[in-house]
């Protein structure tokens, strides 16, 4: 019998161009996605060359960073603007499918791709953006490039990519009630830190990780950069397939069962091995709550913020210090004391269709509290008006919240969604960084569900005190 | 890019870990389409307060680090985004060679693209340097061909990085142009994935 595979070697293999010895291979690129921000000077690279692009149908380009998520079309900011413009006239150029901000497909990148069926099983997808890695939930091998490797696979449909290493993340048991793949993320990323990935492709196995619906596994892969992996993934099953099927690019018909067949067979075999593992038990996971400034800086909500003196490291002392004074907060504060006054559900962690419906369910009937501004920013057009169909809007917009178009918005603040200076969110996105949703803003990642918690609320909660059901 | 072979140059040190490309250039200043005029927004949050004077405390602003070409810092440098601009950013403000304990995936690789050479070391030579030139005035050498860097105070040490990307930095090559050297080969690659579905 062959040797055993993981995924990551059946789909690397799969791949090769090209291969010589002491060198990278030369690696086939399946589809690559674009947006505005991380591709115009790729394009102006090419026009300087006088280069085509090589594969324009498997390319397609949105806009999502930079748009408005209300009053559409009134982008105050001029260079804001330009950037779109120039992207619209890119796509002209290349004959490079675009949904722009008036169309029906408009959304996060990595939300649509999914959405539309271009993210399948067995690809090879980049984009100039370090969350590519959501995609690798459908068990492609996807990794956000810079904007001369966007170049580079636009002019070659390839890169050149050395053999990655491969991290088995293996989840035992079953996340609880109330508990999500975003904390069960957040949990891996603090406990193992915010570098442990660099340098390998993580593939995510166990049976928590089976037991999460596609929408929860593509929370799980798109995080993997904040542990310092360029990839994670997930090996197709049953769960992948049924999500592809119908989708709008997905193939149809026989072809998609022979399809289905061999996204099966990617699956990692049994005995294959890796070149690291480590492991979690998800019956442990609580509610998570991010207090820092980098994603790995994050606590069960029933803790207190650590302290200086617990580090064991003087650089470690001083980044906790640095980390406190930047958030405004207290060693041994408990976390669930503290106060916020803006609540984020969206960006392409979380602002799918099931993330928007946990969090309603939370919100319902409830209001949001008065010294919170709350916003939803579904991922994308249609996950708007999915919502919509089932009157979501209906239930966040009663509470208090906005219900806004969709967009990147304020997961990193570039349009005018901000949050100010010494301001403190509750943020469904990825990235707590200084300055990340504001210069000066101060932002705290947790679960839908947790941010709904803690809009009704005033400060963070355990969201499962507030769904426990009353005893009769 | 511009070939990059030996570079000697005075060190600047940010003794920092887990510098994510969001400060080293914040979001607002991505808005642009043009690969150049980055250097001034630099570690825009840590230069200027937010009347946009220089803030005294950050030591990029003092003036004995005006030449640097050359940055020591901890380790994870450049995690988070995989915006170029990053790279972009501190070569136009004068940085050549960036120095870390360890380096993020995509910046490295961002670096290679734009000829400035990431060099790991280990923590112990890395604090060195930051010793070294927060006291004084610190000017080291770096010869990439011989994968070494050395300097004053019998600082030396060798490094590693992978051959592609010294090559590509040695000579600096257009990466575009080498891969169309291949282009046959990825027409046949196409054709034969020519699958049914
Ligand atoms: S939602 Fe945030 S993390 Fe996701 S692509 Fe947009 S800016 Fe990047």
């Amino acid at each position: 019998m062959d040797k055993p595979k993981t995924i990551v070697e059946k789909i690397w293999d799969q791949h090769i161009v090209h291969q010589e010895e002491d060198k990278p291979d030369l690696l086939y690129i399946d589809l690559h996605l674009v947006h505005e921000v991380t591709s115009p000077q790729a394009f102006e690279g090419l026009r300087l060359k006088s280069r085509g692009v090589r594969c324009p149908d498997r390319t397609y380009a949105t806009m999502d960073h930079n748009v408005p998520t209300i009053h559409r079309h009134i982008i105050k900011d001029q260079v804001s603007k330009t950037q779109m413009d120039t992207l619209k006239q890119n796509c002209d150029e290349f004959n490079i499918p675009l949904a722009d901000i008036d169309h029906p497909d408009q959304g996060i990148v990595h939300v649509i791709g999914p959405e539309l069926g271009l993210t399948q099983p067995g690809k090879t997808i980049v984009c100039g953006d370090s969350h590519t890695s959501t995609h690798g939930a459908f068990g492609a091998l996807a990794f956000g490039i810079g904007t001369s490797e966007v170049e580079h696979v636009l002019a070659t449909q390839t890169l050149w990519q050395a053999t990655p290493k491969t991290l088995n993340v293996k989840v035992n048991g079953q996340l609880g009630q109330g508990v999500t793949a975003k904390d069960l993320i957040l949990a891996i990323i603090g406990k193992y830190g915010v570098r442990f990935g660099t340098g390998f492709v993580i593939e995510y196995t166990g049976d928590a990780i089976q037991s999460l619906s596609m929408e929860a596994r593509m929370t799980i892969c798109n995080m993997s950069i904040e542990a310092g992996a360029r990839a994670g993934l997930i090996s197709p099953d049953e769960t992948t397939i049924e999500y592809i099927r119908g989708k709008r690019h997905a193939p149809k018909g026989n072809d998609f069962e022979k399809a289905a067949a061999d996204w099966k067979a990617l699956a990692t075999d049994d005995g294959a091995t890796y070149d690291a593992t480590v492991e979690i038990n998800a019956d442990e996971v609580e509610p998570q709550v991010t207090w820092g400034t980098n994603p790995g800086m994050c606590i069960p909500v029933s803790a207190s913020i650590p302290s200086p003196d617990q580090a064991d490291s003087a650089n470690a002392k001083d980044e906790i210090e640095r980390a406190l004074e930047y958030m405004g907060l207290e060693a041994n504060q408990p976390i669930s004391s503290v106060k916020i006054e803006h609540v984020f559900i969206g960006s392409c962690t979380n602002s799918r269709l099931s993330d928007l419906q946990k969090a309603a369910e939370i919100i319902k009937g409830k209001k949001v509290n008065p010294s919170v501004t709350a916003i939803v920013v579904p991922g994308s057009h249609s996950v708007k008006l999915s919502a919509e169909k089932e009157g979501l809007d209906i239930i966040f917009k009663q509470a208090g919240f906005e219900w806004r178009d969709a967009g990147c918005s304020m997961c990193l603040a570039m349009n005018d969604d901000v949050v100010p200076a010494g301001e403190r969110c509750a943020s469904t996105s990825n990235r707590n960084f200084e300055g990340r949703q504001g210069t000066g803003a101060r932002t705290h990642l947790v679960s839908p569900e947790m941010a709904a918690a803690a809009a009704i609320e005033g400060h963070f909660v355990d969201v499962r005190k507030l769904t426990a059901p009353t005893p009769s | 890019m511009e070939p990059i072979r030996k570079h000697t140059g005075l060190v600047y040190p940010l003794n920092r870990s887990n510098i994510d490309t969001d400060q080293i250039i914040p979001k607002q200043f991505l808005k642009r389409i043009s690969r150049q005029g980055f250097g001034q927004f630099l570690f825009f949050n840590w230069r200027f307060d937010s009347d946009g004077a220089p803030k005294k405390d950050f030591s990029l602003n003092d003036p004995k680090y005006k030449d640097a070409s050359i940055l020591v810092a901890g380790e994870n440098f450049g995690c988070g985004s995989s915006r170029e601009h990053a790279p972009w950013a501190l070569q136009d403000f004068g940085f050549k060679v960036i120095i870390a304990s360890s380096f993020a995936d995509i910046f490295y690789n961002n670096c290679t693209k734009n000829g400035i050479v990431p060099i790991q070391l280990t923590e112990q030579q890395t604090q060195e340097l930051i010793d070294h030139s927060e006291s004084e005035s610190y000017t080291i050498n770096v010869d990439l061909e011989n994968k070494l860097v050395y300097g004053p105070n019998d600082f030396s040490a060798k490094f590693e990085i992978p051959d592609y990307q010294r090559e590509m930095l040695l000579n600096g090559w257009d990466e575009i142009a080498v891969t169309l050297t291949h282009e046959k080969k990825i027409d046949q690659f196409e054709i034969q994935r020519q699958t049914l579905y």
